[in-house]
């Protein structure tokens, strides 16, 4: 194992020291229990929005936590679900007497540790709404599965979702506007490589060199399908046609776009995928209307990409554009 | 008569059992799911075993209910709130109680491994920790009915429990992670059957003795 660390126990909270202090103007990191709370929370009668998970998706969750996105982000342990006492702790501090929302991805272990948070946040007279996020297309048959998993659209879910509150939505309305979206986003994902979850020490799966997995989530847990490597191009025709009949997407629909690093795909690369994406969607006269590319949800060092696309109407559009002031995502500020 | 000196004892066990198969746990889930089981059950047992001189005067609900909050506090992932309600659950079943019947431990187990059912909403034969607890209970009762003793009774517990984990290895996962991996995930025996396999074993080896 070759990496920039100093010893595996000790990775997420040296990491949590950099962010508080490279990032004060925004947020403020409580340890023990360990969560990541806007400067300025607990905001009066705006609904709290708490997301969470395990560490090495960076920038997710902490990364978005900040004006017009999340009021505070729980970490865990790497590719490990927070657990309770963190979420109930940040959801104390971030209620400001209109609720709080839970945005969960849908793995098992975020789901079962955000129920059982919101069941003791409910004890303690705070009201809480969860939604679960499933956007992740590679996984087919949900009777046969834990459902499908939660990635790329979680990102979207926390920016729109953010404005929505920002605005000063009721906690009913900011839920119903999460499932809206996360019933709109549809994401897959591809691996290169495997990754390095540090107290593991070595990679959690083998990929030989000329060869990928098709449909990975975001834990480096291996995916659908493994194939000999293909061209960008290719991959990218692979990800983008699944997204699209899936939903489906349809003639005439605008969507906003995110082309996603995994950790360890340059942005040189990313581009080439956005680049072929923009002509499969053009041919399905499909109209990105908004995009971002680059790392926003991430499986530590593994190579890869993933790609998310949301049907996006003029509500989603203006709260997707409203400002925004976060480490990870900043605009109109 | 089950004493709280053996619930403490049976706990310290399963904390270095769990520390000396750490690697092996996370070997078995880097196979199917995220590779993090024996790291994260190393730090919950660590973190009860530290706990334990501060409620080793009470009774054994209370040392039961300690250690399954400070799982769920310190474990992450599905372990945690599972291994936590299954200690929780088991804690209040025997509630208030110094010392407990061979025949109360078994309704502990009981209480247990429903919460584990309630909370995962896993039915038996999805490749998890149930495919190991719930034979393990079933043959727990089924010895004690017979009129064996509780050393004999939890040895065939044990022996269910190894079983049950050896079944999870052809079965098809539609439970937590492994799930995903559809296929794949046949072949592989799963990580949270082999940590519920370790529990039964330990309590084999520490309660009944004399």
């Amino acid at each position: 194992m070759k990496k920039l660390i100093n010893k595996p126990e000790d990775v997420v909270k040296e990491e949590l020291m950099g962010v508080a202090l490279a990032h004060s103007d925004l947020v403020r990191v409580h340890f023990d229990p360990d969560y990541v709370v806007r400067v300025d929370a607990p905001i009066a009668n705006k609904v709290g929005i708490v997301s969470g998970g395990g560490s090495g998706h960076e920038p997710m969750h902490g990364g978005f936590v900040g004006m017009g996105m999340l009021d505070a982000a729980c970490p865990g342990a790497v590719f490990t679900s927070p657990t309770p006492d963190q979420m109930l702790e940040a959801t104390k501090a971030v209620d400001g007497g209109a609720g709080v929302l839970h945005i969960v991805k849908n793995y098992t272990g975020d789901v079962l540790n955000f129920e059982m948070a919101a069941e003791m946040a409910q004890m303690e007279g705070i009201e809480v709404a969860s939604v679960v996020i499933d956007d992740d297309v590679a996984v087919q048959n949900s009777t046969w599965t834990a459902g499908r998993r939660g990635v790329g659209t979680t990102v979207l879910a926390e920016k729109i979702c953010g404005a929505a509150a920002e605005e000063g939505k009721s906690l009913q309305d900011v839920a119903e506007l999460c499932r809206k979206v996360n019933g709109w986003g549809r994401s897959m994902g591809m691996a290169l490589t495997s990754c390095t979850v540090p107290h593991a020490g070595k990679p959690t799966f083998d990929l030989p060199e000329d060869q990928m997995e098709i449909g990975v989530g975001i834990h480096g847990e291996p995916g659908r399908e493994r194939m000999d490597l293909k061209t960008a191009d290719e991959i990218t025709e692979m990800l983008t046609e699944a997204i699209v009949s899936d939903l489906p997407f349809e003639k005439g629909d605008h969507v906003i776009a995110m082309v996603n690093g995994m950790g360890g795909t340059p942005l040189i690369e990313l581009y080439i995928v956005y680049h072929k994406m923009v002509q499969i969607l053009e041919a399905h006269g499909i109209f990105v209307a908004r995009r971002l590319i680059g790392n926003y949800i991430t499986s530590l060092e593994m190579a890869g990409c993933s790609i998310t696309l949301l049907k996006a109407d003029e509500e989603l559009l203006r709260y997707w554009d409203a400002p925004v002031k976060t480490a990870g995502l900043r605009w109109g500020v | 008569m089950i004493k709280r000196e053996d619930v403490i004892t049976w706990l310290t066990c399963y904390r270095q059992v769990i520390k000396d198969n750490k690697d092996y746990l996370t070997e078995l889930d880097s196979a199917i799911g995220d590779a993090d089981h024996g790291a994260n059950m190393d730090r919950g047992f660590n973190a009860v075993v530290a706990k334990l001189p501060s409620v080793e005067e009470k009774d054994i609900g209370t040392i039961l209910k300690t250690a399954g909050m400070t799982l769920v506090s310190t474990v992450g992932g599905a372990g945690g709130p599972l291994y936590g309600t299954f200690f929780m659950r088991a804690g209040m079943a025997v509630d208030g109680k110094a010392e407990l019947t061979p025949e109360e431990l078994a309704g502990a187990f009981d209480a247990g491994v429903a919460g584990v059912q309630q909370r995962g909403k896993a039915t038996l034969g999805e490749k998890t920790m149930l495919d190991s607890l719930t034979p393990a209970c079933q043959a727990l009762h089924e010895s004690l009915d017979r009129g064996n003793d509780l050393k004999v009774s939890l040895d065939a517990a044990a022996a269910a429990a190894e079983q049950g984990m050896k079944d999870t290895i052809p079965m098809l996962a539609t439970k937590g992670r492994a799930s995903y991996l559809g296929e794949r995930s046949i072949g592989h025996q799963d990580p949270g059957a082999t940590s519920s396999f370790l529990l039964v074993q330990c309590a084999a080896d520490c309660f009944g003795k004399d």
